[in-house]
C-alpha cells in the first residue's frame, strides 16, 4: 500500500471512529437494537483475526471492527517448521486478509498501535492517527526478552542469530542458513524455560531439521539444548521418534540454561555447562506478551503476561480492554497455541457482542485445544484437551478424562494436521 | 452471517422456551449452541463448513451428530482424536452443538 492510500484509509478510519463514539454516547442501547459500536483489534494472528471475523459475524455486521496489523498477509507459525525443514514453501503458510475485508467488512489498517489510552478509549497508530473504540481487543502475540542475553543486544546480532519463532522473514532466513550449512555441521537450538509460545514447537523443529539432514546432509547433527528439565510437551512421543528416526542425528540435553550468545564465535554460553559451538544457532529467547501490551501496563503477571477475567478476557487492570492469545497469563494447563488463541477469540467475541447488545455474557464458556506436531515429513502426533469455565474459581479447568495424546505417530494424523491448518485458517480468515 | 430458515428459527425458539425455567438473563439456547459449535470450527470449519479434506458438519442431522459423538465418547467408533475430545463435552452440550450444525445449510 502506498502512503497516499494509507493516509486516506487512516483519515477515513478516524472519521468512522468519531461517528461510532458519538453513536455510543447515545443512551438506550437495548437487546436487539442496532449497536453502532466500534471494536478495535490489535494484531491479525490466530487470536485477533478470529475475534475480528466473529464480532462481525455474530453481531450481524452491526458492530464495526477495525483490525490493526502491520503485515500484508497472515503467515502461520504452525506448519512453519516444515518450511524450515524444506518440505513446505512460505506460500503454503501464507493467507490473505482479503476475505476479512471483502466478505466480513472488517476495516484493516496496516500499521502498529503505539499507544493505548484506556481512559479516553482510543489507540494511537504509528502514523499518528488515532482510532476510538468502545471495546479494544489486544492480541499481539509474544515478544522476546533479550535482557539476559548480552550478546544479542544489537540488531546485527539478532539478524545473524535467529529465533524464527514469529513466522515471516526469519522463517525464510533460518531455512537459508540451513541450506548454506555444509554437511557435517551442527544445528543447535536453545529452548527457554516455560512458559513460552507453542511448547512442542522446538521439538518438532528439531525433527524437521533432522529429517532434512537425513535426506540431504547425513553427516550433520541437531543439538537440542533445553532450559527445562525435560521435554515440555509430548515428551515420550518425541523421544521415541528421535530414537526411531534420528538416532545419531538428534541429541537432547535438558537443564541447559542459556546465559549468553557469542555471536562472533557462533557459540552458545550456558550457566553451568561448557559453551557449544555450532554452524547454525537457533536461539529462542525467553518470551513475554507483545510489546504494546507490556508498554500499556497490561502485563501484570511478572511484567511478562497479561492477567484477564476468563469469563470474557477483559484485562484485570483496564476496563473495556480485552487481551487474548499468547499474551495472557493462561488458565491452568491452557497452552499458548494458535488453536487456543482462536478458541479464546470466539469466547471474547461472543462476550463483546453480548455486552454491546445489552445481552447476558455466556456464564459457562468452553475451550478446547488440538495441537499436531510433525515428527517425520509425513507422520504426526497430537495432544488434545478440553477446558471448561469454572464459575467458583473464575478460571478454566481441564475437563477430567478428556483429551490425551496419540498412541504413536501416523500418516493418518499427518493428513489430519494438514486438514486442521486449512480449516483453522478458513475459520479465522475465510 | 447465514440466517436460519424461518421455520427452523421458530423451532429453536420453541425449544428454547421449552428448556427448563432459567434466569431471564441467561444466554439463550441458540446463542449458547452457536458458541459451543464454534469450538469445533478449528477442524470442522466455521459453522461446520469444512474446506476440502476436512469433515464437514453443516447440515448433518442432529441425531447423526449426537449418535456419532456418543460412539466416539464410549469408544464404539475408533478415532485418533475425536474420542478424546468427545469426552470433554456433556450430552447436553453435544445436543446443542448438533442442533446448531443441523440448522446450517450444507
Amino acid at each position: 500500500m502506498d502512503n497516499t492510500r494509507r493516509q486516506i484509509l487512516h483519515t477515513a478510519t478516524a472519521g468512522v471512529a468519531l461517528g461510532a463514539l458519538g453513536a455510543c454516547a447515545a443512551p438506550g442501547m437495548r437487546a436487539g437494537a442496532p449497536a453502532k459500536a466500534q471494536v478495535v483489534v490489535i494484531g491479525g494472528g490466530y487470536g485477533g483475526a478470529t475475534t475480528a471475523k466473529y464480532i462481525r459475524k455474530w453481531s450481524d455486521n452491526r458492530i464495526s471492527v477495525v483490525l490493526v496489523e502491520p503485515n500484508a498477509d497472515f503467515i502461520s507459525c504452525p506448519v512453519s517448521n516444515l518450511v524450515i525443514g524444506g518440505t513446505r514453501e512460505m506460500d503454503d503458510i501464507t493467507v490473505s486478509y482479503a476475505n476479512l475485508e471483502k466478505k466480513h467488512g472488517v476495516q484493516r489498517v496496516r500499521d502498529r498501535v503505539t499507544k493505548i489510552d484506556a481512559a479516553a478509549r482510543k489507540v494511537t497508530l504509528g502514523s499518528g492517527a488515532t482510532i476510538a473504540y468502545d471495546k479494544l481487543v489486544v492480541s499481539p502475540g509474544i515478544d522476546f526478552i533479550y535482557d539476559s542475553l548480552p550478546g544479542l543486544q544489537s540488531a546485527a546480532a539478532r539478524e545473524k542469530i535467529l529465533h524464527a519463532w514469529q513466522a515471516g522473514p526469519q522463517t525464510t532466513a533460518l531455512r537459508r542458513q540451513l541450506e548454506a550449512m555444509p554437511d557435517g555441521g551442527i544445528f543447535a537450538i536453545a529452548i527457554p524455560r516455560m512458559p513460552y509460545r507453542c511448547p512442542p514447537g522446538p521439538y518438532e523443529r528439531a525433527c524437521m531439521v533432522a529429517a532434512y539432514f537425513r535426506r540431504e546432509k547425513p553427516r550433520s547433527k541437531v543439538l537440542v539444548l533445553d532450559a527445562n528439565d525435560d521435554v515440555t510437551s509430548k515428551g515420550k512421543l518425541f523421544k521415541a521418534a528421535w530414537a526411531q528416526h534420528y538416532k545419531g542425528i538428534i541429541e537432547y540435553r535438558p537443564a541447559h540454561t542459556l546465559t549468553d550468545v557469542d555471536v562472533a564465535g557462533n557459540r552458545l554460553v550456558f550457566e553451568f555447562e561448557d559453551p557449544i559451538k555450532a554452524a547454525v544457532l537457533n536461539v529462542l529467547p525467553p518470551m513475554r506478551a507483545g510489546s504494546i501490551a507490556v508498554q500499556s501496563g497490561l502485563a501484570t503477571a511478572n511484567g511478562r503476561w497479561c492477567e484477564v477475567n476468563f469469563i470474557d478476557f477483559e484485562s484485570k487492570v483496564a476496563k473495556d480492554v480485552h487481551v487474548l492469545g499468547d499474551s495472557i497469563q493462561p488458565a491452568p494447563t491452557m497452552p499458548k497455541s494458535g488453536h487456543m488463541a482462536n478458541q479464546q477469540a470466539k469466547i471474547c467475541a461472543a462476550a463483546i457482542v453480548a455486552k454491546l447488545s445489552g445481552q447476558p455474557v455466556d456464564d459457562s464458556p468452553l475451550a478446547m485445544n488440538t495441537c499436531y506436531s510433525f515428527v517425520t515429513e509425513r507422520e504426526v502426533v497430537h495432544v488434545a484437551s478440553v477446558h471448561a469455565y469454572d464459575a467458583r474459581q473464575a478460571t478454566y479447568l481441564p475437563v477430567g478424562g478428556a483429551g490425551g495424546l496419540s498412541p504413536a505417530p501416523s500418516e493418518a494424523e499427518g493428513l489430519a494436521a494438514d486438514a486442521w491448518a486449512r480449516s483453522i485458517w478458513s475459520d479465522m480468515l475465510g | 452471517m447465514k440466517r436460519l430458515p424461518g421455520s427452523i428459527s421458530m423451532l429453536l425458539v420453541l425449544a428454547a422456551m421449552a428448556a427448563p425455567a432459567s434466569d431471564a438473563m441467561a444466554t439463550d439456547r441458540q446463542t449458547k449452541a452457536r458458541s459451543l459449535a464454534a469450538t469445533c470450527a478449528n477442524c470442522h470449519g466455521t459453522d461446520g463448513h469444512a474446506p476440502a479434506g476436512g469433515q464437514a458438519l453443516a447440515g448433518r442431522s442432529k441425531d447423526d451428530i449426537v449418535t456419532l459423538m456418543r460412539l466416539f465418547r464410549e469408544g464404539g467408533k475408533p478415532s485418533t482424536i475425536m474420542g478424546q475430545i468427545a469426552k470433554g463435552y456433556t450430552p447436553g452440550q453435544v445436543e446443542l452443538i448438533a442442533e446448531h450444525f443441523a440448522a446450517q445449510k450444507r
